[in-house]
């Protein structure tokens, strides 16, 4: 087995030194009734060249070279060659979590950079090491604000991500934590403000919403913040966009923040890894969960970073800690890291516009197609749009398909009242001919008998 | 093989040498306007006035991230990874975490375009090939494990224990009862007591035996009608295989509770016994300890939870099942309609960049591949034991599988506590094992080599180990100040928490 660094004589002379006869002596503690007498029945041992194979096979079944006009949470963004030349490197890709601190400087003082850039972005005070997802960072970010508040009670916004909601859901049904749905304004696609005011009570932990929205709209933050804190809960913004953040006012009004990374340099990858994190106000950071990296001096005084605020982890106050979070997500923040590092002031701001140009011009480009119109077009927007049709889009997706395209998601499956409607997104990576081939081909619709 | 440290001299002595380090600063300190290390193709549609477009929603003021030119950016990280010790780099038998060769074939085919650019909301028609991955990897861990169904979704091990304790709980609801408690044997990880808190799980304690292991009429004492699961760690903490398990799936299900598997430690048991086969109802697996996957300084993990068939409609949502397609062929597709589930525990479908990766794994090994780096990995820690065991304290003499535990307390004679000799063992050139866990051990030392050492560098380890016993003996104020050979010493933790500086921020 080529992983592994022995030879048949070393084995027996380590199993003499050990002073026992045969290697199955060592597992003689198992119940011979329970030992596994036969082959694991999984394929054979491969060559390095069949896994390759193996695996490029597998991708190419996969269609690969389309087109896609896909967002819903994970964004298609070209990512710089040096975060793979970077991250792939064995000091940081073979390295764990930076408990010893004298021999992992780089990956702490690497997530000190992360943690400074987030919270720039975010307009945050501090930001944590990482979430594994912008799912659960924000279902951890309402728990969050309950303890910080010491309420029970959540009110969601229904435009937050679905996905994100459901996993919500899952961290509190079992902890007596309710949550009420706001709806949204039908014409423009943001929440709907009277009905939050409503919702809102003295009982309420937090405001969850989602900015840009799942509809791709930038919500009204500083209303919502008035509205919550008036009623002394928090408000928690989500967002699954970062890329957002280059043109998109931060939530400064939000107490906590909840962001999916993802889009920073990290790979599509069927949906995951991703990169949660949490960036909030200073004075709530030790309700915070997951890893913090602070800077400190050593007995020299040189500066050093370590893993600080460990009081509030499991290791240490195991059912009383802030959450159970352990491992994380610390090699995709490395990515984002090193994407931010790239594109860096300007950078950002240059690339987020080219997204809404991208968006703009298809938006405009799809809607203007005969017997489709563009739903929510009262407030701004980031790279998304949603885009109602007369025909099915389980019919006009296969004619795209043929193209080589594929076109937005059908909203229907979330939420049922929005017929025929798909969510688009068109990142800088689209082009002006493929956003102009989706729309002639949405057009061609085939003419009935 | 006492290291002289007394000047740093540039003599080669077993395993290590001394050789300098580059400073290197803050991205931010280094940044100066007007450097880039960018370029974006020219804009084929017209440009968009940002601030009309958003109105009152732009961005007036730029999120002050670094100014820097390409090469110093590759600069930066090159040096900052030269601060950190690695698998690459050498042996680093941090107990319970099982730092293992990570292949570089997993990297490579987890980056191959159809798999690294496929969007999870894809038609399933054009996503074939990923999810016959899925598949392929969920059959290899169900045979692996002898369990009935599964689920890749949890992100992390402790989130797959959330995952596993939702299951449990949702049986007993469907039962009729909740149930309050979970059992948790003092030995556990922490993240045991803070998954089922989080579950609404009130946590009680299980004391361990004499030999480390569960005392079972303490556990006949303590199961009754409300307690829902124990969580078990098999091969425990002390790496330890509870011989007495079947015992204790029998008295937990005569009560009606069920027995979950943290399943940390399954590199001890992989192609030699199966927890499906010795009582075990639910359990997860860390993708990033048995199957190979990086632990990129901290994550990402992956926790599938496997469980018995009666667990299965409690699933969350989606659950990958095969249905006939368009053309007579079979087809993969999520299912979403599933009354019983738990819910999402995660947006999506989980981490696939490391099911590729697990699968590469163990399709490079094999059923005889897996076998044997099981016993390697068995052997290792037996041949640690018996070369240290002269020297330091073995509080418990059951035999071990995969890892080892010692205690410091023939060292604290000297005054030199467990956390010193771990200092010291990077002087010599290796990571420090797992300090100070598990807690039943007072002073523990808990090492697992792992099947990916050599003879050689183990016997490094061993030399490293007994010269470090001697110098506590001799110059014990050598070992209680290391290390002496990195580029920052002790740094001052209580400064860190006194006063959190989380961020930069420019000098006023």
């Amino acid at each position: 087995m080529r992983y592994l660094p022995k030879s048949p004589a070393e084995r027996e002379r380590m199993l003499a030194e050990i002073g026992t006869a045969s290697i199955d002596d060592l597992f003689a503690v198992i119940p011979p009734e329970y030992r596994l007498a036969r082959d694991l029945e999984v394929p054979r041992q491969q060559a390095e060249s069949e896994i390759v194979e193996y695996f490029r096979a597998a991708g190419a079944k996969n269609s690969t070279s389309y087109a896609s006009f896909l967002g819903a949470g994970a964004y298609r963004h070209y990512r710089p060659v040096i975060i793979d030349a970077l991250v792939q490197r064995g000091e940081f890709l073979t390295s764990y979590t930076p408990y010893q601190a004298e021999i992992t400087q780089g990956t702490l003082q690497a997530i000190f950079e992360f943690q400074t850039m987030i919270a720039e972005l975010t307009g945050m005070d501090v930001a944590n090491a990482s979430m594994y997802d912008g799912s659960t960072g924000a279902a951890e970010a309402v728990l969050m604000a309950m303890r910080v508040t010491g309420r029970h009670k959540a009110v969601v916004a229904a435009t937050v991500h679905p996905e994100y909601r459901e996993v919500l859901h899952t961290y509190l049904q079992h902890r007596e934590m309710p949550t009420a749905l706001v709806g949204y304004d039908a014409k423009t696609g943001r929440l709907d403000l009277a009905a939050l005011e409503a919702a809102v009570t003295e009982e309420t932990a937090a405001v969850l919403v989602q900015s840009p929205n799942f509809f791709g709209v930038i919500e009204d933050i500083p209303a919502m913040a008035a509205i919550a804190h008036t009623r002394g809960a928090l408000l928690v913004v989500s967002i699954a966009e970062a890329v957002s953040l280059g043109v998109v006012r931060p939530p400064v009004e939000a107490d906590i923040v909840s962001m999916e990374a993802q889009s920073f340099g990290v790979a599509l990858s069927y949906g995951g890894p991703f990169c949660g994190v949490i960036a909030a106000k200073e004075q709530y950071v030790r309700q915070m969960p997951g890893r913090l990296a602070g800077q400190t001096v050593d007995g020299n005084g040189n500066r050093g970073f370590v893993l600080t605020l460990a009081t509030r982890e499991q290791h240490i106050r195991r059912e009383k800690a802030t959450s159970n979070i352990c491992t994380n997500q610390a090699l995709v923040a490395l990515m984002a890291t090193i994407f931010l590092s790239v594109y860096g002031q300007e950078g950002i701001r240059e690339l987020a516009e080219h997204n809404l140009a991208k968006a703009d011009y298809a938006a405009k480009t799809l809607g203007a197609q005969p017997g489709a119109k563009l739903l929510f077009t009262g407030a701004p927007r980031f790279h998304e749009f949603v885009l109602q049709t007369e025909e099915a889009p389980a019919a006009w997706s296969q004619r795209l398909l043929g193209e080589k395209i594929v076109g937005g998601v059908e909203l229907s499956r979330w939420y049922p009242e929005l017929k025929n409607a798909t969510l688009w997104c068109a990142t800088e990576v689209v082009t002006r001919e493929q956003i102009d081939t989706a729309a002639r081909t949405l057009a061609a619709k085939p003419v009935e008998a | 093989m006492a290291i002289n440290m007394e000047p740093a001299g540039s003599r080669t002595t077993g395993k290590v040498r001394l050789h300098p380090t580059q400073n290197e600063a803050l991205l931010f300190e280094k940044s100066a306007p007007g450097k880039r290390a960018y370029k974006l193709p020219p804009l084929d549609v017209p440009a968009a006035d940002a601030a009309t477009l958003l109105g009152e929603a732009h961005r007036k003021t730029a999120a002050a991230l670094p100014e820097l030119s390409e090469i110093e950016i590759i600069r930066h990280f090159t040096r900052l990874s030269t601060w950190n010790y690695a698998i690459d780099l050498g042996m680093y038998p941090l107990g319970s975490c099982t730092m293992k060769y990570n292949p570089r074939v997993n990297e490579f085919v987890s980056r191959i375009e159809g798999l690294a650019e496929a969007h999870p909301y894809r038609p399933e028609s054009h996503a074939q090939g990923v999810l016959e991955i899925i598949d392929l990897l969920q059959r290899c861990l169900l045979e692996i494990t002898g369990m009935d169904a599964i689920t890749l979704q949890p992100a992390a091990g402790a989130h797959g224990e959330f995952t596993g304790i939702l299951l449990v709980r949702a049986w007993h609801e469907s039962q009729g009862n909740p149930r309050r408690r979970i059992l948790i044997p003092d030995s556990a990880h922490g993240t045991n007591p803070a998954t089922a808190a989080i579950c609404g799980y009130t946590v009680e304690n299980l004391k361990s035996n004499a030999d480390g292991g569960i005392d079972l009429d303490a556990l006949a004492r303590q199961v009754d009608g409300e307690t829902a699961a124990l969580m078990l760690t098999n091969p425990s903490t002390l790496g330890v295989f509870e011989n007495q398990i079947h015992k204790i799936a029998d008295i937990l299900h005569e009560k009606g509770a069920l027995l979950y598997m943290d399943g940390a430690n399954m590199n001890a048991l992989v192609g030699k016994v199966r927890p499906g086969d010795f009582g075990v109802d639910v359990m997860h697996l860390n993708l990033h300890k048995t199957f190979s996957t990086p632990h990129g300084g901290g994550g990402p993990g992956s926790g599938p939870v496997a469980c018995k068939a009666f667990l299965e409609p409690f699933l969350p949502t989606p659950v990958l099942v095969r249905k006939a397609g368009n053309n007579g062929l079979s087809e993969l597709h999520w299912e979403y309609d599933r009354p019983q589930s738990v819910g999402r525990v995660r947006a999506f479908y989980g981490n696939t960049g490391m099911f590729i990766r697990a699968l590469a794994y163990i399709l490079a090994n094999g059923p005889d591949g897996l076998r044997q780096t099981t016993e390697d990995a068995v052997l290792n820690a037996n041949y640690i034991r018996k070369k240290l065991e002269d020297l330091y304290e073995l509080p418990y003499k059951t035999p071990s599988m995969h890892e080892v535990v010692f205690s410091d307390k023939r060292q604290l004679v000297h005054g030199v506590k467990t956390g010193d000799i771990a200092k010291r063992l990077i002087d010599y050139g290796f990571h420090p094992y797992t300090v100070s866990f598990p807690l039943i051990v007072h002073g523990a030392l808990m090492i697992e080599p792992t099947e990916s050492e050599s003879l050689e560098e183990l016997d490094l380890f061993i030399e490293a180990m007994r010269a470090i016993a001697r110098e506590v003996e001799e110059t014990p104020e050598l070992v209680k100040t290391a290390p002496h050979s990195t580029r920052v010493s002790r740094l001052d933790e209580v400064q860190a928490a006194r006063k959190p500086v989380l961020r930069w921020r420019p000098a006023e």
